[in-house]
Protein backbone atom coordinates (compact mmCIF):
# COMPACT_ATOMS: atom_id res chain seq x y z
CA UNK A 1 0.00 0.00 0.00
CA UNK A 2 2.65 2.41 1.18
CA UNK A 3 4.91 1.40 -1.61
CA UNK A 4 2.34 2.11 -4.30
CA UNK A 5 1.64 5.48 -2.74
CA UNK A 6 5.32 6.36 -2.83
CA UNK A 7 5.38 5.18 -6.37
CA UNK A 8 2.56 7.49 -7.29
CA UNK A 9 4.15 10.52 -5.58
CA UNK A 10 7.40 9.87 -7.41
CA UNK A 11 5.64 9.49 -10.72
CA UNK A 12 3.67 12.68 -10.23
CA UNK A 13 6.73 14.71 -9.20
CA UNK A 14 8.81 13.43 -12.06
CA UNK A 15 6.13 14.12 -14.61
CA UNK A 16 5.76 17.64 -13.19
CA UNK A 17 9.49 18.17 -13.60
CA UNK A 18 9.32 16.88 -17.16
CA UNK A 19 6.36 19.13 -17.95
CA UNK A 20 8.21 21.99 -16.28
CA UNK A 21 11.06 21.77 -18.76
CA UNK A 22 8.57 21.80 -21.60
CA UNK A 23 6.88 24.80 -20.00
CA UNK A 24 10.16 26.66 -19.72
CA UNK A 25 10.90 26.03 -23.39
CA UNK A 26 7.46 27.35 -24.31
CA UNK A 27 7.89 30.41 -22.13
CA UNK A 28 11.29 31.19 -23.66
CA UNK A 29 9.88 30.85 -27.16
CA UNK A 30 6.86 33.01 -26.40
CA UNK A 31 9.06 35.62 -24.74
CA UNK A 32 11.54 35.83 -27.62
CA UNK A 33 8.75 36.19 -30.14
CA UNK A 34 6.82 38.68 -28.03
CA UNK A 35 9.88 40.90 -27.67
CA UNK A 36 11.19 40.47 -31.19
CA UNK A 37 8.15 40.48 -33.45
CA UNK A 38 7.31 44.20 -33.05
CA UNK A 39 10.77 45.04 -34.40
CA UNK A 40 10.36 42.65 -37.31
CA UNK A 41 7.03 44.24 -38.09
CA UNK A 42 8.45 47.74 -37.94
CA UNK A 43 11.66 47.06 -39.82
CA UNK A 44 10.22 44.57 -42.27
CA UNK A 45 11.40 40.97 -42.47
CA UNK A 46 13.25 41.37 -45.74
CA UNK A 47 14.99 44.61 -44.73
CA UNK A 48 15.98 42.95 -41.47
CA UNK A 49 17.43 39.77 -42.96
CA UNK A 50 18.70 41.28 -46.21
CA UNK A 51 19.90 44.65 -44.90
CA UNK A 52 23.66 45.06 -45.02
CA UNK A 53 23.97 47.89 -42.54
CA UNK A 54 23.62 47.69 -38.76
CA UNK A 55 23.60 51.16 -37.20
CA UNK A 56 21.34 51.07 -34.12
CA UNK A 57 21.94 54.75 -33.31
CA UNK A 58 20.34 55.64 -36.66
CA UNK A 59 17.67 52.95 -36.36
CA UNK A 60 19.13 50.95 -39.24
CA UNK A 61 18.91 47.25 -38.51
CA UNK A 62 20.19 44.81 -41.14
CA UNK A 63 21.59 41.48 -40.00
CA UNK A 64 22.80 40.18 -43.35
CA UNK A 65 26.49 40.62 -42.40
CA UNK A 66 25.91 38.67 -39.18
CA UNK A 67 24.05 35.91 -41.02
CA UNK A 68 26.94 35.55 -43.45
CA UNK A 69 29.33 35.81 -40.51
CA UNK A 70 27.62 33.00 -38.60
CA UNK A 71 27.69 30.73 -41.65
CA UNK A 72 31.32 31.52 -42.49
CA UNK A 73 32.54 30.96 -38.95
CA UNK A 74 30.48 27.79 -38.53
CA UNK A 75 31.65 26.48 -41.91
CA UNK A 76 35.26 27.18 -41.02
CA UNK A 77 34.85 25.48 -37.66
CA UNK A 78 33.37 22.38 -39.32
CA UNK A 79 36.15 22.32 -41.92
CA UNK A 80 38.63 22.10 -39.06
CA UNK A 81 36.62 20.15 -36.49
CA UNK A 82 35.08 17.39 -38.63
CA UNK A 83 38.24 15.90 -40.19
CA UNK A 84 40.13 16.18 -36.90
CA UNK A 85 37.28 14.77 -34.85
CA UNK A 86 36.41 11.98 -37.25
CA UNK A 87 40.06 10.99 -37.66
CA UNK A 88 40.40 10.90 -33.92
CA UNK A 89 37.27 8.78 -33.50
CA UNK A 90 38.37 6.31 -36.19
CA UNK A 91 41.76 5.91 -34.55
CA UNK A 92 40.26 5.41 -31.10
CA UNK A 93 37.66 2.95 -32.31
CA UNK A 94 39.57 0.91 -34.89
CA UNK A 95 43.31 1.24 -34.43
CA UNK A 96 44.26 1.95 -30.83
CA UNK A 97 44.30 -0.58 -28.00
CA UNK A 98 41.25 -0.40 -25.70
CA UNK A 99 43.30 1.04 -22.82
CA UNK A 100 44.69 3.87 -24.93
CA UNK A 101 41.23 4.52 -26.36
CA UNK A 102 39.71 4.83 -22.89
CA UNK A 103 42.41 7.23 -21.75
CA UNK A 104 42.35 9.41 -24.87
CA UNK A 105 38.57 9.52 -25.04
CA UNK A 106 38.21 10.65 -21.46
CA UNK A 107 40.83 13.33 -22.05
CA UNK A 108 39.01 14.61 -25.14
CA UNK A 109 35.78 14.67 -23.20
CA UNK A 110 37.54 16.81 -20.59
CA UNK A 111 37.88 19.39 -23.36
CA UNK A 112 34.11 19.76 -23.27
CA UNK A 113 34.31 20.85 -19.65
CA UNK A 114 36.63 23.78 -20.31
CA UNK A 115 34.61 27.01 -20.08
CA UNK A 116 34.24 28.79 -23.40
CA UNK A 117 35.75 31.98 -22.02
CA UNK A 118 38.99 30.04 -21.50
CA UNK A 119 38.93 28.95 -25.14
CA UNK A 120 38.36 32.59 -26.04
CA UNK A 121 41.26 33.69 -23.90
CA UNK A 122 43.59 31.17 -25.50
CA UNK A 123 42.36 32.34 -28.89
CA UNK A 124 43.02 35.94 -27.92
CA UNK A 125 46.53 35.38 -26.61
CA UNK A 126 47.73 32.67 -29.03
CA UNK A 127 45.65 32.39 -32.19
CA UNK A 128 44.96 36.10 -32.85
CA UNK A 129 48.60 37.26 -32.56
CA UNK A 130 49.74 34.23 -34.60
CA UNK A 131 47.40 35.09 -37.46
CA UNK A 132 48.32 38.77 -37.30
CA UNK A 133 52.03 37.95 -37.48
CA UNK A 134 52.03 35.21 -40.11
CA UNK A 135 48.96 35.86 -42.26
CA UNK A 136 48.47 39.62 -41.87
CA UNK A 137 45.35 41.60 -41.05
CA UNK A 138 44.30 42.51 -37.54
CA UNK A 139 44.27 38.90 -36.34
CA UNK A 140 40.67 39.16 -35.14
CA UNK A 141 39.12 37.29 -38.00
CA UNK A 142 36.94 34.57 -39.48
CA UNK A 143 39.99 32.31 -39.39
CA UNK A 144 40.70 32.89 -35.69
CA UNK A 145 37.06 32.21 -34.77
CA UNK A 146 36.99 29.09 -36.94
CA UNK A 147 40.12 27.67 -35.31
CA UNK A 148 38.84 28.32 -31.79
CA UNK A 149 35.38 26.91 -32.58
CA UNK A 150 36.92 23.97 -34.46
CA UNK A 151 38.66 22.98 -31.23
CA UNK A 152 35.53 23.56 -29.18
CA UNK A 153 33.41 21.18 -31.26
CA UNK A 154 36.03 18.40 -31.12
CA UNK A 155 34.61 16.69 -28.01
CA UNK A 156 31.11 16.48 -29.53
CA UNK A 157 32.48 15.29 -32.85
CA UNK A 158 34.78 12.67 -31.32
CA UNK A 159 32.49 11.16 -28.73
CA UNK A 160 29.34 10.98 -30.85
CA UNK A 161 31.08 9.53 -33.91
CA UNK A 162 33.14 7.19 -31.71
CA UNK A 163 29.91 5.77 -30.30
CA UNK A 164 28.56 5.40 -33.85
CA UNK A 165 31.68 3.52 -34.93
CA UNK A 166 31.59 1.26 -31.87
CA UNK A 167 27.96 0.44 -32.66
CA UNK A 168 28.99 -1.20 -35.93
CA UNK A 169 28.68 -4.97 -35.24
CA UNK A 170 31.95 -6.78 -34.59
CA UNK A 171 30.96 -9.38 -37.19
CA UNK A 172 31.42 -6.78 -39.96
CA UNK A 173 35.04 -6.33 -38.93
CA UNK A 174 35.58 -10.08 -38.64
CA UNK A 175 34.08 -10.54 -42.07
CA UNK A 176 36.43 -8.01 -43.63
CA UNK A 177 39.43 -9.54 -41.89
CA UNK A 178 38.34 -12.97 -43.13
CA UNK A 179 38.39 -11.85 -46.76
CA UNK A 180 41.88 -10.46 -46.26
CA UNK A 181 41.17 -6.74 -46.06
CA UNK A 182 43.53 -4.44 -44.15
CA UNK A 183 42.16 -2.42 -41.25
CA UNK A 184 42.07 0.74 -43.33
CA UNK A 185 40.19 -1.01 -46.11
CA UNK A 186 37.69 -2.28 -43.55
CA UNK A 187 37.24 1.23 -42.16
CA UNK A 188 36.87 2.83 -45.55
CA UNK A 189 34.63 0.28 -47.24
CA UNK A 190 32.44 -1.04 -44.45
CA UNK A 191 32.72 0.62 -41.07
CA UNK A 192 32.48 4.30 -42.07
CA UNK A 193 29.54 3.69 -44.42
CA UNK A 194 27.71 1.67 -41.75
CA UNK A 195 28.20 4.39 -39.15
CA UNK A 196 27.20 7.09 -41.61
CA UNK A 197 24.05 8.30 -39.90
CA UNK A 198 25.73 8.53 -36.49
CA UNK A 199 28.61 10.49 -37.98
CA UNK A 200 26.16 12.82 -39.69
CA UNK A 201 24.40 13.33 -36.37
CA UNK A 202 27.74 14.17 -34.78
CA UNK A 203 28.46 16.74 -37.50
CA UNK A 204 25.05 18.36 -37.09
CA UNK A 205 25.33 18.49 -33.31
CA UNK A 206 28.73 20.11 -33.80
CA UNK A 207 27.20 22.61 -36.22
CA UNK A 208 24.62 23.61 -33.62
CA UNK A 209 27.33 23.99 -31.01
CA UNK A 210 29.46 26.15 -33.31
CA UNK A 211 26.54 28.33 -34.34
CA UNK A 212 25.41 28.90 -30.79
CA UNK A 213 28.77 29.63 -29.22
CA UNK A 214 29.07 33.25 -28.14
CA UNK A 215 31.69 34.18 -25.60
CA UNK A 216 34.75 32.71 -27.28
CA UNK A 217 33.69 34.17 -30.62
CA UNK A 218 33.20 37.69 -29.24
CA UNK A 219 36.76 37.59 -27.94
CA UNK A 220 38.46 36.59 -31.20
CA UNK A 221 36.15 37.60 -34.05
CA UNK A 222 36.63 41.38 -33.99
CA UNK A 223 32.84 41.88 -34.30
CA UNK A 224 32.90 44.15 -37.37
CA UNK A 225 29.45 44.76 -38.84
CA UNK A 226 30.56 44.49 -42.47
CA UNK A 227 30.43 41.32 -44.57
CA UNK A 228 33.98 39.93 -44.41
CA UNK A 229 35.83 39.94 -47.73
CA UNK A 230 38.43 37.39 -46.72
CA UNK A 231 39.12 34.88 -43.98
CA UNK A 232 41.42 37.43 -42.38
CA UNK A 233 38.73 40.10 -41.96
CA UNK A 234 36.94 40.65 -38.67
CA UNK A 235 33.41 39.27 -38.50
CA UNK A 236 30.35 39.35 -36.27
CA UNK A 237 28.02 36.41 -35.69
CA UNK A 238 24.33 36.48 -34.76
CA UNK A 239 25.01 35.33 -31.22
CA UNK A 240 27.78 37.83 -30.56
CA UNK A 241 25.60 40.61 -31.96
CA UNK A 242 23.02 39.87 -29.27
CA UNK A 243 25.51 39.46 -26.45
CA UNK A 244 27.57 42.53 -27.35
CA UNK A 245 24.74 45.01 -27.43
CA UNK A 246 22.07 43.57 -25.14
CA UNK A 247 23.45 45.27 -22.04
CA UNK A 248 23.16 48.70 -23.59
CA UNK A 249 20.14 48.49 -25.76
CA UNK A 250 16.70 49.96 -25.25
CA UNK A 251 13.55 50.40 -27.29
CA UNK A 252 13.58 49.15 -30.85
CA UNK A 253 17.30 48.33 -30.64
CA UNK A 254 16.52 45.83 -27.90
CA UNK A 255 13.61 44.40 -29.91
CA UNK A 256 15.88 44.08 -32.94
CA UNK A 257 18.28 42.01 -30.84
CA UNK A 258 15.42 39.73 -29.83
CA UNK A 259 14.49 39.54 -33.51
CA UNK A 260 18.07 38.40 -34.14
CA UNK A 261 17.27 35.72 -31.58
CA UNK A 262 14.20 34.68 -33.58
CA UNK A 263 16.33 34.22 -36.70
CA UNK A 264 18.82 32.17 -34.71
CA UNK A 265 15.94 30.15 -33.27
CA UNK A 266 14.76 29.27 -36.77
CA UNK A 267 18.23 28.32 -37.93
CA UNK A 268 18.78 25.99 -35.00
CA UNK A 269 15.30 24.45 -35.37
CA UNK A 270 15.87 23.75 -39.05
CA UNK A 271 19.23 22.25 -38.20
CA UNK A 272 17.64 19.96 -35.60
CA UNK A 273 14.96 18.85 -38.06
CA UNK A 274 17.63 18.01 -40.62
CA UNK A 275 19.51 16.07 -37.96
CA UNK A 276 16.46 14.03 -37.05
CA UNK A 277 15.66 13.36 -40.68
CA UNK A 278 19.25 12.38 -41.40
CA UNK A 279 19.45 9.95 -38.51
CA UNK A 280 16.11 8.36 -39.35
CA UNK A 281 16.83 8.20 -43.06
CA UNK A 282 20.30 6.80 -42.43
CA UNK A 283 19.22 4.02 -40.10
CA UNK A 284 16.23 3.15 -42.27
CA UNK A 285 18.43 2.02 -45.10
CA UNK B 1 13.27 12.25 -4.69
CA UNK B 2 15.29 13.16 -1.61
CA UNK B 3 17.82 14.92 -3.82
CA UNK B 4 15.05 16.95 -5.32
CA UNK B 5 13.75 18.02 -1.92
CA UNK B 6 17.22 19.01 -0.76
CA UNK B 7 17.67 21.02 -3.93
CA UNK B 8 14.35 22.72 -3.40
CA UNK B 9 15.17 23.50 0.20
CA UNK B 10 18.53 24.97 -0.70
CA UNK B 11 16.88 27.13 -3.32
CA UNK B 12 14.47 28.48 -0.74
CA UNK B 13 17.26 29.20 1.72
CA UNK B 14 19.28 31.04 -0.86
CA UNK B 15 16.24 32.98 -1.98
CA UNK B 16 15.60 34.08 1.59
CA UNK B 17 19.14 35.17 2.21
CA UNK B 18 19.14 37.09 -1.05
CA UNK B 19 15.94 38.85 -0.15
CA UNK B 20 17.35 40.08 3.14
CA UNK B 21 20.61 41.36 1.67
CA UNK B 22 19.73 44.61 -0.16
CA UNK B 23 19.36 46.52 3.08
CA UNK B 24 22.91 45.59 4.06
CA UNK B 25 24.69 46.45 0.81
CA UNK B 26 24.56 49.12 -1.86
CA UNK B 27 24.57 48.10 -5.50
CA UNK B 28 26.33 50.39 -7.97
CA UNK B 29 26.05 49.47 -11.65
CA UNK B 30 26.83 50.96 -15.03
CA UNK B 31 29.64 52.26 -17.23
CA UNK B 32 32.72 50.07 -17.53
CA UNK B 33 34.74 53.31 -17.78
CA UNK B 34 33.67 54.42 -14.31
CA UNK B 35 33.69 50.91 -12.82
CA UNK B 36 37.43 50.59 -11.99
CA UNK B 37 37.38 53.96 -10.21
CA UNK B 38 34.19 53.09 -8.36
CA UNK B 39 35.79 49.84 -7.23
CA UNK B 40 38.71 51.77 -5.76
CA UNK B 41 36.29 54.10 -3.98
CA UNK B 42 34.31 51.14 -2.66
CA UNK B 43 37.48 49.45 -1.38
CA UNK B 44 38.66 52.56 0.42
CA UNK B 45 35.16 53.09 1.84
CA UNK B 46 35.10 49.55 3.20
CA UNK B 47 38.58 50.03 4.70
CA UNK B 48 37.78 53.34 6.37
CA UNK B 49 34.25 52.49 7.51
CA UNK B 50 34.04 48.73 8.03
CA UNK B 51 30.75 49.14 9.91
CA UNK B 52 29.04 50.78 6.91
CA UNK B 53 27.19 48.71 4.31
CA UNK B 54 29.32 47.04 1.66
CA UNK B 55 29.39 48.61 -1.80
CA UNK B 56 28.77 46.14 -4.57
CA UNK B 57 30.11 47.45 -7.91
CA UNK B 58 28.96 45.99 -11.24
CA UNK B 59 29.58 46.87 -14.88
CA UNK B 60 27.05 46.60 -17.69
CA UNK B 61 27.49 49.94 -19.44
CA UNK B 62 26.10 53.45 -19.07
CA UNK B 63 22.65 52.71 -20.46
CA UNK B 64 22.29 49.59 -18.34
CA UNK B 65 23.35 51.64 -15.32
CA UNK B 66 20.62 54.20 -15.90
CA UNK B 67 18.09 51.46 -16.58
CA UNK B 68 18.91 49.51 -13.44
CA UNK B 69 18.44 52.62 -11.30
CA UNK B 70 15.12 53.35 -12.99
CA UNK B 71 13.98 49.78 -12.36
CA UNK B 72 15.29 49.77 -8.82
CA UNK B 73 17.81 46.96 -9.42
CA UNK B 74 20.67 49.23 -8.38
CA UNK B 75 20.77 52.14 -5.94
CA UNK B 76 23.40 54.08 -7.85
CA UNK B 77 24.09 54.12 -11.59
CA UNK B 78 27.37 55.09 -13.24
CA UNK B 79 27.37 56.89 -16.60
CA UNK B 80 30.28 58.04 -18.70
CA UNK B 81 28.20 60.32 -20.89
CA UNK B 82 25.48 62.94 -20.61
CA UNK B 83 21.98 61.77 -19.72
CA UNK B 84 19.87 60.73 -22.68
CA UNK B 85 16.40 62.33 -23.03
CA UNK B 86 14.61 59.23 -21.72
CA UNK B 87 16.84 59.25 -18.61
CA UNK B 88 15.87 62.75 -17.51
CA UNK B 89 13.97 61.47 -14.48
CA UNK B 90 17.23 60.64 -12.72
CA UNK B 91 19.21 62.85 -10.37
CA UNK B 92 22.78 63.13 -11.62
CA UNK B 93 25.98 64.13 -9.88
CA UNK B 94 29.23 64.79 -11.75
CA UNK B 95 31.86 62.99 -9.66
CA UNK B 96 34.76 63.80 -11.98
CA UNK B 97 35.51 64.37 -15.61
CA UNK B 98 37.51 62.10 -17.81
CA UNK B 99 39.28 62.59 -21.07
CA UNK B 100 39.15 60.11 -23.90
CA UNK B 101 42.61 59.37 -25.23
CA UNK B 102 43.14 58.26 -28.81
CA UNK B 103 45.75 55.54 -28.61
CA UNK B 104 48.08 53.75 -31.01
CA UNK B 105 50.74 51.09 -30.61
CA UNK B 106 54.10 52.44 -29.29
CA UNK B 107 55.74 51.15 -32.49
CA UNK B 108 53.67 53.60 -34.53
CA UNK B 109 55.75 56.78 -35.16
CA UNK B 110 52.71 59.05 -35.38
CA UNK B 111 52.42 61.63 -32.57
CA UNK B 112 49.37 63.70 -33.35
CA UNK B 113 46.25 63.80 -35.45
CA UNK B 114 43.78 66.49 -36.36
CA UNK B 115 40.14 65.91 -35.49
CA UNK B 116 39.45 65.92 -39.22
CA UNK B 117 41.94 63.07 -39.85
CA UNK B 118 40.64 61.18 -36.84
CA UNK B 119 37.12 61.39 -38.21
CA UNK B 120 38.34 60.28 -41.64
CA UNK B 121 40.13 57.29 -40.10
CA UNK B 122 37.17 56.16 -38.03
CA UNK B 123 34.68 56.65 -40.84
CA UNK B 124 36.86 54.57 -43.13
CA UNK B 125 37.99 57.22 -45.62
CA UNK B 126 41.65 57.05 -44.67
CA UNK B 127 42.60 53.39 -44.57
CA UNK B 128 46.41 53.36 -44.69
CA UNK B 129 48.96 54.81 -42.30
CA UNK B 130 51.00 55.83 -45.35
CA UNK B 131 48.32 58.42 -46.17
CA UNK B 132 49.01 60.16 -42.87
CA UNK B 133 52.70 59.80 -42.22
CA UNK B 134 54.95 61.20 -44.90
CA UNK B 135 57.37 58.60 -46.23
CA UNK B 136 60.90 59.09 -44.92
CA UNK B 137 59.84 61.70 -42.38
CA UNK B 138 59.92 59.35 -39.44
CA UNK B 139 60.83 56.21 -41.22
CA UNK B 140 58.53 54.52 -43.66
CA UNK B 141 55.43 53.42 -41.77
CA UNK B 142 52.58 52.18 -43.86
CA UNK B 143 49.97 49.46 -43.83
CA UNK B 144 46.24 49.09 -43.46
CA UNK B 145 44.87 50.92 -40.43
CA UNK B 146 43.08 48.62 -37.99
CA UNK B 147 40.34 50.76 -36.49
CA UNK B 148 39.29 49.58 -33.02
CA UNK B 149 36.04 50.98 -31.68
CA UNK B 150 33.57 50.24 -28.91
CA UNK B 151 30.21 48.62 -29.42
CA UNK B 152 27.08 50.65 -30.02
CA UNK B 153 25.62 51.96 -26.75
CA UNK B 154 28.84 52.15 -24.74
CA UNK B 155 29.32 55.46 -22.93
CA UNK B 156 32.83 55.90 -24.30
CA UNK B 157 31.54 55.21 -27.81
CA UNK B 158 28.67 57.65 -27.31
CA UNK B 159 31.05 60.38 -26.16
CA UNK B 160 33.44 59.66 -29.02
CA UNK B 161 30.64 59.74 -31.61
CA UNK B 162 29.37 63.00 -30.22
CA UNK B 163 32.72 64.78 -29.96
CA UNK B 164 34.52 63.46 -33.04
CA UNK B 165 32.23 61.85 -35.57
CA UNK B 166 29.66 64.65 -35.89
CA UNK B 167 26.97 62.39 -37.24
CA UNK B 168 29.27 60.28 -39.41
CA UNK B 169 29.21 56.55 -38.83
CA UNK B 170 32.12 54.54 -37.53
CA UNK B 171 33.15 52.20 -40.35
CA UNK B 172 31.51 48.79 -40.32
CA UNK B 173 34.93 47.26 -40.98
CA UNK B 174 36.18 48.36 -37.56
CA UNK B 175 36.96 45.87 -34.85
CA UNK B 176 34.42 46.26 -32.07
CA UNK B 177 35.57 45.40 -28.57
CA UNK B 178 33.30 45.41 -25.56
CA UNK B 179 35.44 47.12 -22.91
CA UNK B 180 38.16 49.71 -22.41
CA UNK B 181 40.46 46.87 -21.39
CA UNK B 182 40.05 44.87 -24.59
CA UNK B 183 40.53 47.97 -26.75
CA UNK B 184 43.77 48.70 -24.89
CA UNK B 185 44.97 45.08 -25.22
CA UNK B 186 44.18 45.04 -28.95
CA UNK B 187 46.08 48.28 -29.60
CA UNK B 188 48.96 47.19 -27.36
CA UNK B 189 49.39 44.04 -29.45
CA UNK B 190 48.81 45.37 -32.94
CA UNK B 191 51.21 47.96 -34.48
CA UNK B 192 48.60 48.92 -37.10
CA UNK B 193 45.77 49.58 -34.66
CA UNK B 194 44.18 52.80 -33.44
CA UNK B 195 41.55 53.00 -30.73
CA UNK B 196 40.23 55.19 -27.94
CA UNK B 197 39.95 54.62 -24.20
CA UNK B 198 39.53 56.52 -20.98
CA UNK B 199 42.65 58.64 -20.32
CA UNK B 200 42.87 57.34 -16.77
CA UNK B 201 43.49 53.83 -18.13
CA UNK B 202 46.36 54.70 -20.51
CA UNK B 203 49.60 53.00 -19.57
CA UNK B 204 53.02 52.24 -21.06
CA UNK B 205 51.73 49.65 -23.50
CA UNK B 206 49.89 52.18 -25.64
CA UNK B 207 50.70 55.67 -26.91
CA UNK B 208 48.15 58.50 -26.51
CA UNK B 209 48.08 60.95 -29.43
CA UNK B 210 47.84 64.72 -29.37
CA UNK B 211 44.64 65.94 -30.96
CA UNK B 212 44.85 69.14 -33.02
CA UNK B 213 48.26 69.71 -31.44
CA UNK B 214 47.07 69.42 -27.83
CA UNK B 215 48.46 66.60 -25.71
CA UNK B 216 45.98 64.72 -23.51
CA UNK B 217 47.31 65.83 -20.14
CA UNK B 218 45.38 66.65 -17.00
CA UNK B 219 46.37 70.34 -17.28
CA UNK B 220 45.14 70.61 -20.86
CA UNK B 221 41.89 68.92 -19.91
CA UNK B 222 41.35 71.24 -16.94
CA UNK B 223 42.06 74.36 -18.96
CA UNK B 224 39.67 73.15 -21.62
CA UNK B 225 42.28 73.00 -24.40
CA UNK B 226 41.93 69.28 -24.92
CA UNK B 227 38.65 68.66 -26.68
CA UNK B 228 37.78 65.08 -25.76
CA UNK B 229 36.49 65.50 -22.21
CA UNK B 230 33.30 63.98 -20.85
CA UNK B 231 31.61 63.82 -17.46
CA UNK B 232 31.51 60.81 -15.16
CA UNK B 233 28.08 60.79 -13.58
CA UNK B 234 26.48 58.91 -10.77
CA UNK B 235 22.71 58.82 -10.89
CA UNK B 236 20.03 58.06 -8.32
CA UNK B 237 16.28 58.09 -8.42
CA UNK B 238 14.07 60.13 -6.11
CA UNK B 239 14.61 60.07 -2.36
CA UNK B 240 17.83 58.15 -1.59
CA UNK B 241 18.41 55.99 1.46
CA UNK B 242 20.64 57.67 4.11
CA UNK B 243 23.38 55.05 3.69
CA UNK B 244 23.47 55.70 -0.07
CA UNK B 245 23.66 59.43 0.58
CA UNK B 246 26.60 58.81 2.95
CA UNK B 247 28.50 56.97 0.22
CA UNK B 248 27.80 59.74 -2.31
CA UNK B 249 29.06 62.28 0.24
CA UNK B 250 32.20 60.21 0.63
CA UNK B 251 32.80 60.25 -3.15
CA UNK B 252 32.29 64.01 -3.37
CA UNK B 253 34.27 64.63 -0.17
CA UNK B 254 38.00 65.23 0.07
CA UNK B 255 39.03 61.57 0.34
CA UNK B 256 36.93 60.41 -2.59
CA UNK B 257 37.96 63.24 -4.87
CA UNK B 258 41.63 62.71 -3.94
CA UNK B 259 41.40 59.05 -4.98
CA UNK B 260 39.86 60.00 -8.32
CA UNK B 261 42.49 62.68 -8.88
CA UNK B 262 45.34 60.30 -8.10
CA UNK B 263 43.94 57.85 -10.61
CA UNK B 264 44.22 60.41 -13.38
CA UNK B 265 40.71 61.83 -13.50
CA UNK B 266 39.93 65.53 -13.58
CA UNK B 267 38.36 66.83 -10.40
CA UNK B 268 37.76 70.27 -8.98
CA UNK B 269 36.50 73.25 -10.93
CA UNK B 270 33.19 72.43 -12.52
CA UNK B 271 33.97 68.75 -12.14
CA UNK B 272 33.31 68.67 -8.42
CA UNK B 273 30.25 70.85 -8.19
CA UNK B 274 27.07 68.96 -7.80
CA UNK B 275 24.75 69.79 -10.62
CA UNK B 276 21.68 68.49 -12.20
CA UNK B 277 23.05 67.17 -15.48
CA UNK B 278 21.55 69.13 -18.33
CA UNK B 279 20.89 67.90 -21.77
CA UNK B 280 22.66 69.51 -24.67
Amino acid sequence: MKRSQNERVAELTLSLVALGSLGILTLITVFIFKEGLPALKEIGLWEFIGGTRWVPSKKIFGIFPMLVGSFMVTGGALAIGIPLGLGCAVYLSEFSSPGVARLLKSMIELLAGIPSVVFGFIGLTVVVPFIRTYFGGPGFSVLASSIVLGLMILPTMVSVSYDALRAVPESYRDGMMAVGATRWQAVRMVILPSARSGILAAAILATGRAMGETMAVIMVAGNATAVPESLLDPVRTLTSNIALEMGYSAGIHRQALFATGIVLFFLVTVLNLIAHAAVRGGSGR
Amino acid sequence: MLCFLILLASFMVSACSRASRPSSSITVAGSTSVQPFMELLAEEYARLYPEKPAINVQGGGSSAGARSVLSGAASIGMLSRELAPEEKGLDALVIARDAIAVIVNPKNPIRELSIRDLRAIFSGEITDWGQLIGAGERGDFRGRIHVVSREEGSGTRGAFDEMIMEGREVTARAIFQDSNGSVKETVAQDPMAIGYISLGLVDRNVKPLSIDGVAPTIENCKSGKYALVRPFLVVTKGEVRPEVREFLDFIMGETGQKILREEGLITGGQGATALEAKSK
